[in-house]
């Protein structure tokens, strides 16, 4: 189970990080995603793994629980990247309306003249 | 110790808090800004006339504020003979800079700054000289180089103001950082920060391995401010600044900063065959460099400046030696050098101010135009020159005599001569500061007609030339206790013999002198052709030098940023990648692992399906990701399967969130998808792919190493605590709640402000986006006209319907039980926002918009403001904040129940969970309305009762 566990960690983080480094900002956002879902289960597991021990306090006998505090905080994060995701998207869109282009390597030269090659690629 | 112990903290404080006055007492005018000025100083002046006995008698006056023990910080202050030396020189010399200011400073100038900045200098000097702990005393040292270069650069309007101040601020500042770290190392030998101690330990850091690179790094510091070469050359430049400033940074203060650190530490880190030969060597060059260029300097000021230059060198000279003789002479020739120089500063500002011109060239005669102004002038210059009967006579000899015994390198000749050269140089500039400006004859080609200025500006410099004349015939009277005390606390021990009399009797010094006087003479007859050949003469430009540097410096850097933050964001996260990599390597090849001691656990067929699917979803992902819709429901399947996974493995909670998450962002993605391109362009050329996906591999491979390396290795949480409180103290089973709400609710707290925020922040770029440009575009581009024609069909409009108030029920159902059970705020307030999703997806977002209540801001709003409340409610009971309360209830017939104040932080939550994912989706829906989306008028597209009522129509 633990090997299941670390390789999907290691999958995730390896497509996630090859989308990271496109050149469009979709398969960026597409990355990221991929990404928080590494670092959420990877948030996760540092609580180790455990079946059936959900942290729901049994009132009726002594039970064996996994550890909660990861899972707190994986929740959080889990809101917290969704938010920042949302971020992402709006100022990828907007981005993209403005420029009529969602690329993302332009280095500082190319942006004085974006607009110029833009028109020529269109 | 003393009684008048809380005073120092006060007399520290004093000229901070007094640099608020000026800037209002302005409006009053300019007498009384000055006068509010001088109060501050004044009050602070007396209060260390009240601790002065005390510390004449030999006494150590100390007082501390502890504020992190832990770490060695406390701010602590203490007054032994060298601090109040120089605490009474800094607010002596500050009040009649001040008196001279205010009639020194033209209408234009604003009076009111002038005097701000004045007062925040001396407050951070005055805090340099009474620190005890020495990072309280770096912190001062910082802020003189920070205050200066406001003084400095004063008037902004003169690109060389700008410019010295720049230049002394790069100078200095970079010294100080040196410092910085020299002290840290001092501190780390002593084992304690504060001077007191470290005063105490001085065998203990010589002999340590760390004595030469601490040495080095503070004399870098106290070089740089104290203009030492070859760091000399922003002293000169920084005479740009109105005369005061010259006048009080180069005679009392800034410069002598550096200097007073050579004599704090001097019972520590003086006596080495390092600090001898670097010190005095120092000492020694800049003293004769600085007296060399002052002869030919025109500028009268530029002429102080350097002379400034090798006065400071001499001193820094004599704390070289490391004699205790040569010690004490350093101190008398400050009080010296303090009066006669500051004299000579506000001379020289006089005639500039009155004469309109500061050139020696175009200047001559002055004796007979402005008399009281030339008396006081070639007093003080007499004294700078070492003539008998004054004051800077009695130290130079003292400084020959301690120079003649030096031997530097087996060499006896080297020191005596070159000291001899340097006062011979001395007495050369000072006789052509009085012979080419105030004497000859009276020219008619002045500038402005020259008289005497009125009495408050003459007045300071007339009471420094005062001093001047009584030290140099009653030294011992006058000055005689206080050299005493403040020599006593540079050596720290028995005080030498010495004596302070104009007639020591016929020795070398005598010669030495002699010669001095003749030589100067000769210079000052040969000056002209001299001039000449030092005019043509190639020599370096230090400013050149300092700006090719500057640039230089910046040029590389800016190379290097260049090379690595070019603007693409796809270089900046290989190189972070590659970074992390690289990092997490090293550290893991550190080794210190211990054998693996948890067994695995079991894989049950289920389970490897799961991990099979979201390992060919990913790869299909990466492999499709250019064609985006399918990627998304591809990303979808990974989502689902991580749900899954969280359900296995004991997490309801993390499952619920994660697969409500994933809902509400793949509805934002597909919403977003539809304004960006369908298709990713392949763009990147192989070799680029190749290299991305190596990174990605290497990445992947190493967090999965590092995944399984923690999983297979037991460790002590600190959960047990929760679980043990989590019912008692917290009220709640579900031990995750608990811990969301109340463990570690501040975190939460944070947390759903920062959501709130990032979703206002959404609306606004929404609101941004549609002012400009981008809504003309929006509206002129015709998007994809492959969409259903049936948008808001009828099946679905009614199933949502139905659906809304079971969804609505299952949330509040989720949020009522998140306390004992899986669920919660969070994710009441994912699947309430799912219910609200549907009906706009069914009939149209501005369709469900006009029946919306509640602002989505005001969700945001009222949940934060809920949750905040919540928390501060535990101030009324007495308890931290976020402390919650709750009790159990019965009200028949319902079964007995909780109600918690967790519950009511949970609300906050909830709402502004909710308020954030809808106003995402809101942002995105008002786009699309600028790209033409019509407004649904019904609740669904093709309303069967009203098809057949027209169809009815028809058949008629």
């Amino acid at each position: 189970m633990e090997l299941i566990v670390a390789s999907s960690v290691g999958v995730l983080t390896a497509g996630g990080v090859y989308l990271l480094l496109r050149l469009r900002a979709f398969p960026v956002i597409l990355g990221l995603s991929l990404l928080s879902y590494a670092a959420n289960v990877f948030l996760f597991a540092s609580g180790r793994l455990v079946i059936n021990a959900p942290p729901v306090l049994n009132k009726y006998g002594e039970a064996v629980y996994t550890d909660p505090l990861p899972q707190a905080l994986t929740l959080t994060a889990i809101v917290i990247a969704f938010g920042m995701t949302a971020l992402l998207v709006m100022v990828a869109l907007g981005a993209f309306i403005e420029a009529d282009d969602d690329r993302i390597d332009m280095t500082e030269a190319d942006g004085a003249g974006a607009a110029s090659r833009k028109d020529g690629a269109a | 110790m003393s009684s008048g112990s809380s005073l120092l903290p006060i007399i520290a404080i004093l000229p901070f808090l007094g640099a608020l006055i000026p800037g209002v007492m302005i409006r009053a005018g300019r007498t009384a800004c000055a006068s509010f000025t001088a109060i501050p100083t004044l009050l602070a002046l007396v209060m260390l006339g009240v601790l002065a006995p005390a510390v004449m008698r030999g006494e150590v006056i100390q007082a501390q504020i502890e504020w992190l023990p832990q770490l060695g910080l406390s701010a602590s202050f203490f007054l032994d003979g060298l601090g109040l030396l120089f605490a009474g020189m800094i607010l002596g010399m500050g009040l009649l800079i001040t008196l001279y200011a205010r009639f020194y400073l033209s209408g234009e100038d604003p009076m009111g700054q002038f005097y701000t900045y004045l007062l925040l200098f001396q407050g951070a000097m005055l805090g340099i000289v009474i620190s005890d702990n020495i990072l309280l005393l770096l912190i001062f040292w910082e802020l003189t180089s920070l205050t200066s270069f406001l003084l400095i650069g004063y008037w902004k309007h003169l690109p060389e103001g700008r410019q010295g101040a720049r230049m002394a601020l790069a100078v200095t500042g970079a010294g100080g950082l040196a410092m910085i770290g020299g002290m840290l190392i001092l501190g780390n030998i002593a084992g304690s920060y504060n001077l007191t101690d470290i005063l105490q330990q001085g065998d203990a850091i010589r002999a340590s391995d760390w004595y030469i690179p601490a040495l080095i790094l503070i004399l870098i510091g106290a070089f740089t401010k104290s203009a030492q070469f070859p760091f000399h050359f922003w002293l000169p430049h920084a005479m740009a600044a109105p005369t005061p400033v010259s006048a009080y940074l180069h005679s009392a203060t800034m410069v002598k900063a550096g200097v007073f650190l050579l004599a704090r530490m001097w019972p520590v880190l003086s006596g080495t065959d390092a600090w001898f030969y670097i010190v005095a060597t120092t000492g020694l060059i800049t003293m004769v460099l600085g007296a060399l260029i002052a002869i030919f300097k025109d500028d009268l000021k530029a002429l102080l400046a350097f002379s400034t230059v090798s006065h400071l060198g001499l001193l820094t000279m004599l704390l070289g030696l490391g004699t205790k003789f040569a010690a004490v002479v350093a101190v008398f020739h400050i009080i010296n050098h303090l009066t006669f120089k500051a004299a000579l500063f506000m001379s020289a500002g006089i005639v500039d101010h009155e004469t309109h011109t500061r050139d020696i060239k175009r200047l001559g005669g002055l004796a007979r135009l402005m008399p009281i102004t030339a008396a006081i002038a070639m007093t003080a210059a007499l004294s700078m020159a070492g003539i008998p009967l004054f004051n800077g006579f009695l130290s130079k000899e003292m400084m020959l005599d301690a120079a003649s015994e030096t031997v530097w390198a087996g060499s006896h000749l080297a020191v005596p001569v070159l000291a001899t050269l340097g006062a011979l140089l001395s007495v050369a500039y000072s006789l052509r500061f009085i012979a080419h400006v105030f004497l000859g004859p009276v020219r008619d080609d002045y500038p402005s007609k020259p008289h005497d200025p009125p009495f408050g500006m003459w007045a300071a410099p007339a009471l420094l030339v005062l001093f001047v004349v009584l030290i140099g015939i009653l030294p011992a009277t006058i000055v005689g206790p206080l050299v005493a005390v403040a020599g006593g606390a540079v050596i720290g021990g028995e005080l030498p013999y010495y004596s302070l009399k104009i007639w020591h009797g016929f020795n070398a010094a005598v010669v030495m002198s002699v010669i001095a006087v003749a030589g100067g003479l000769v210079l000052l007859a040969l000056h002209r052709p001299l001039d000449r050949l030092w005019q043509v003469a190639p020599r370096p430009e230090a400013k050149v030098i300092f700006d090719w540097l500057i640039e230089a410096a910046a040029g590389l850097s800016r190379r290097f940023t260049e090379g690595l933050h070019n603007g693409a964001i796809s270089r900046y996260l290989a190189i972070f990648v590659t970074a992390s990599v690289v990092l997490g390597y090293i550290a893991w090849s550190g080794g210190g692992l211990a054998a693996p001691d948890r067994p695995m656990l079991p894989v049950p067929p289920v389970v490897a399906i799961g991990w099979i699917l979201l390992a060919v979803a990913t790869a299909l992902v990466v492999t499709m990701h250019r064609r985006r819709f399918q990627a998304l429901v591809l990303i979808g399947v990974i989502g689902l399967m991580i749900s899954a996974g969280f359900v296995y493995l004991s997490a309801p909670d993390l499952a619920l969130t994660q697969i409500s998450v994933e809902t509400v962002t793949i509805m934002l993605l597909l919403l977003a998808l539809h304004f960006l391109p369908k298709d990713t362009p392949r763009e990147s050329p192989l070799a680029l792919r190749a290299r991305d996906g190596a990174l990605a591999i290497a990445a992947g491979g190493a967090v999965a190493a590092l995944t399984l390396a923690f999983l297979l290795r037991d460790f002590a949480p600190i959960s047990d605590y929760h679980l043990a409180n989590s019912y008692e103290g917290g009220g709640g089973t579900n031990v995750v709640n608990v811990i969301l709400v109340d463990f570690r609710g501040f975190d939460t707290y944070g947390e759903i402000i920062v959501l709130g925020i990032a979703g206002l922040t959404i609306y606004a770029v929404m609101e941004t986006l549609l002012r400009g440009q981008a809504a003309r575009r929006l509206r002129n581009t015709a998007y994809a006209q492959d969409r259903s024609r049936d948008r808001h069909p009828l099946m679905m409009v009614v199933a949502t319907r139905a659906m809304l108030p079971i969804a609505i029920v299952v949330g509040v159902y989720i949020f009522l039980r998140g306390h004992n059970q899986p669920g919660g705020g969070f994710i009441a307030g994912l699947v309430v926002s799912i219910a609200f999703l549907m009906q706009y997806m069914a009939s149209g977002f501005a369709w469900a918009q006009a029946r919306q209540r509640i602002g989505y801001h005001d969700m945001i709003g009222w949940g934060v403001v809920i949750a905040g409340l919540t928390g501060a409610g535990a101030w009324l009971a007495g308890k931290p904040f976020l402390t919650s309360a709750f009790g159990y209830f019965q009200i028949p017939p319902i079964e007995e129940f909780e109600l918690a104040t967790a519950m009511l932080f949970d609300l906050g939550v909830f709402l502004t969970v909710l308020g954030a994912v809808m106003l995402t989706l809101y942002s995105l829906s008002r786009i699309a309305r600028y790209a033409g989306e019509t407004v649904n008028v019904e609740p669904m597209d093709y309303d069967p009762s009203q098809r057949v009522a027209a169809i009815g129509k028809g058949d008629e």
